[in-house]
């Protein structure tokens, strides 16, 4: 297991390395000065942008920049915007709130969905089974930031407006806590809860029909053992999958909630170094999101074993 | 996840009746294979019927949009401010919009892009993704392992942040770059599949018989493991048509995808976003009209997997 896990930090560098260059070569190609940028409407003075060009080496070749900005990163500095404001500072005061949005969004779309995939998997073709098929199936087509929208003026306006609870709150409010996030969470996690729900109907399914289900209902083991213990731990292992692959992909995807909601996360810091064309902070957050997605990825495998001990490690 | 993972799959009992009832119009030794067999179920499957009805219909309104409508949005005099944000009405179905354009014209008009996003994305990220994932699949080794890391970096980058990325590299924002965006981003899904698929296909007998007569690796290729490999692909490749359409217009709603003066149901709905509480309808159409197209799309990819695949029905 050891060595397992040491040969997968290896294999991640590359990768890390990969698509830092990549990310850091589109920033670096983007059209327009950055420094110019900074100035806004007016034309630079070009003693202050020199200045400014020597202070963060924009005049090197591009590979020199990239390794000044790689060895820096595994040293653990993420560099400075041009504004001078050390990049971690920036990602620190945004990425809580991103991170506790994802979270939220993990945890409902982990329990709801396998929950209602257990359900229908369970009930296969009755009335329950059909309504989860179906309302899945529609919240799937329905783009996420129009289930935004319309959850934003159902839940936060009209249910205020008629019957005076205020609940939920149609912006994002820091007082209010864990409640402030449930409805923006619910928003992010329900394209992933319909998926959830269906490969859990269709995983639990399968496995219902094993050889092994068969022999433990033989044995007379009570039905919530049997399926507990024995269908639904080994139907968990593409659940696993998914929801590991997904937790990467919700801070990602929070861009779109964390606009709706109005929540100052990391996607609203991406816009804006985009739109100013601020390389250190566009490459320092798609970093760190490469590197939350690949220690998931090695979590979840090292999940497979304990999910299923015919699966070893060596 | 490429190595040392060893797991006997359980094959699930059952299920083995054979399904031979041969038609009087089919030869019978067509019969047994599972693309006759899938052409039949597709037939009989509801979802497929209305879903192919529904992309027909939108294939016809984006080719021809001017059978739709009485005139182009893009014409002189199509918008008129007077009726900005009037309500749905017996002549114009869908309202105006807060230009005074007639929301049901733009959301007609609107489906070209989203079907031509949808179909290129989808075919690029097939063919790319599937040559990869044959040629690292069946060559393995060092390739293989080249391959597999260089997909790695793809998958690792979140699609959104890279999108917004590569868009504002590229400036023009139309259905073409937003395909081609999203295509880059895209493929390694498809890389995957195929691969495994390739993997589990490759050491199979037909494919020792084809060697032992003598036929060469580009035949051994694309004749005897592509056809084997490929319905996974398929599957996959059916229902992320429908997700790309959903894709585009998020890109859209962002600002990224693509740009003013083309339309897009993205950017319909993010500009009536402002106004949603004073004119709903301004956002409720083109949002009930994508979400029905990609609903549309999926019903016809999940009917294509309950064909493929009947085991996961």
């Amino acid at each position: 297991m050891g060595r397992y896990v040491i040969r997968r930090l290896i294999q991640a560098i590359p990768v890390l390395i990969g698509a830092t260059l990549l990310i850091y070569a589109l920033v670096h190609y983007l059209p327009g000065d950055p420094v110019q940028a900074l100035a806004g409407e007016k034309r630079a003075d070009p003693i202050v942008a020199e200045m400014i060009r020597q202070r963060y080496h924009l005049n090197d070749p591009f590979i020199v920049q990239y390794w000044n900005y790689i060895s820096g990163v595994f040293q653990g500095d993420l560099g400075e915007s041009l504004q001078g404001r050390a990049v971690s500072d920036l990602i620190g005061d945004a990425f809580p709130y991103t991170v506790n949005l994802a979270l939220v969004a993990f945890v409902i779309e982990a329990v709801v969905g396998v929950a209602a995939g257990v359900m229908a998997a369970l009930r296969k073709g009755k009335f329950l089974d059909q309504l989860i098929l179906i309302s899945t199936l529609l919240v799937i087509s329905i783009p996420v930031f129009v289930t935004g929208f319309i959850l934003q003026l159902v839940l936060g306006v009209q249910l205020k407006n008629d019957y005076g609870i205020d609940f939920f709150s149609v912006s994002f409010n820091e007082d209010d806590g864990l409640r402030a996030y449930l409805l923006p969470a619910f928003v992010l996690a329900s394209l992933s809860l319909a998926y959830v729900a269906r490969l859990t109907r269709t995983s639990l399914m399968e496995t219902m029909r094993a050889d092994y289900v068969r022999t433990a209902v033989a044995k007379g083991l009570k039905r919530r053992r049997v399926i507990g213990r024995h269908a639904l731990r080994n139907a968990l292992i593409p659940i696993v999958t998914f929801l590991g692959a997904d937790l990467g992909g919700l801070m990602g995807g929070a861009v779109i909630t964390e606009k709706i909601f109005n929540i100052h996360g990391i996607g609203g810091l991406l816009a804006q170094a985009v739109y100013q064309k601020q390389g250190t902070i566009i490459v320092g957050v798609v970093t760190l999101l490469v590197m939350i997605y690949l220690v998931t990825t090695l979590l979840v495998d090292m999940l497979y074993a304990v999910l299923d001990p015919r699966i070893r490690y060596e | 996840m490429s190595d040392t993972i060893t797991k006997d799959a359980s094959a699930p009992a059952g299920d083995n009746t054979p399904k031979t009832e041969p038609a009087k119009n089919q030869k019978p030794e067509r019969v047994a294979s599972l693309w006759s067999d899938a052409v039949r179920d597709l037939r009989r499957n509801p979802l497929f019927i209305i879903g192919g009805v529904l992309v027909l219909a939108l294939i016809v309104i984006s080719i021809v949009p001017g059978w739709f409508t009485d005139g182009s949005p893009f014409a002189n005099g199509a918008c008129d401010l007077s009726h900005s944000l009037e309500r749905p009405s017996a002549e114009h179905w869908f309202g105006y919009d807060v230009q005074g354009c007639d929301n049901y014209t733009r959301t007609i008009w609107g489906a070209r892009n989203s079907i031509i996003v949808g179909i290129l994305t989808t075919t690029l990220v097939t063919v790319v993704g599937s040559l990869l994932g044959l040629l690292a699949g069946w060559k393995g080794g060092v390739i293989d392992s080249i391959l597999s890391r260089f997909t790695e970096i793809f998958f690792s980058i979140p699609t959104l942040l890279g999108g917004m990325l590569i868009m504002s590299m590229l400036g023009k924002g139309n259905a073409y770059t937003v395909s081609l965006v999203m295509a880059v981003l895209g493929w390694p899904q498809i890389y995957r599949i195929m691969r495994a698929s390739v993997l589990a296909n490759k050491n199979n007998d037909y494919v020792m018989a084809a060697r032992a007569l003598g036929a060469g690796a580009g035949r051994i290729t694309f004749r005897h493991i592509l056809p084997n490999a490929i319905a996974p692909v398929i599957v996959v490749a059916a229902i992320s048509l429908g997700v790309y359409i959903g894709a585009e217009s998020a890109l859209s709603y962002l600002g990224i995808g693509v740009q003013s003066p083309e339309i897009s149901w993205g950017l319909m709905i993010s500009d009536a976003q402002v106004r949603f509480l004073a004119a709903p309808h301004v956002l409720l159409f083109p949002a009930a009209v994508l979400s029905v197209t990609v609903l549309a799309f999926i019903m016809l990819g999940d009917a294509v997997r309950d064909a493929l695949d009947p085991k996961l029905r």
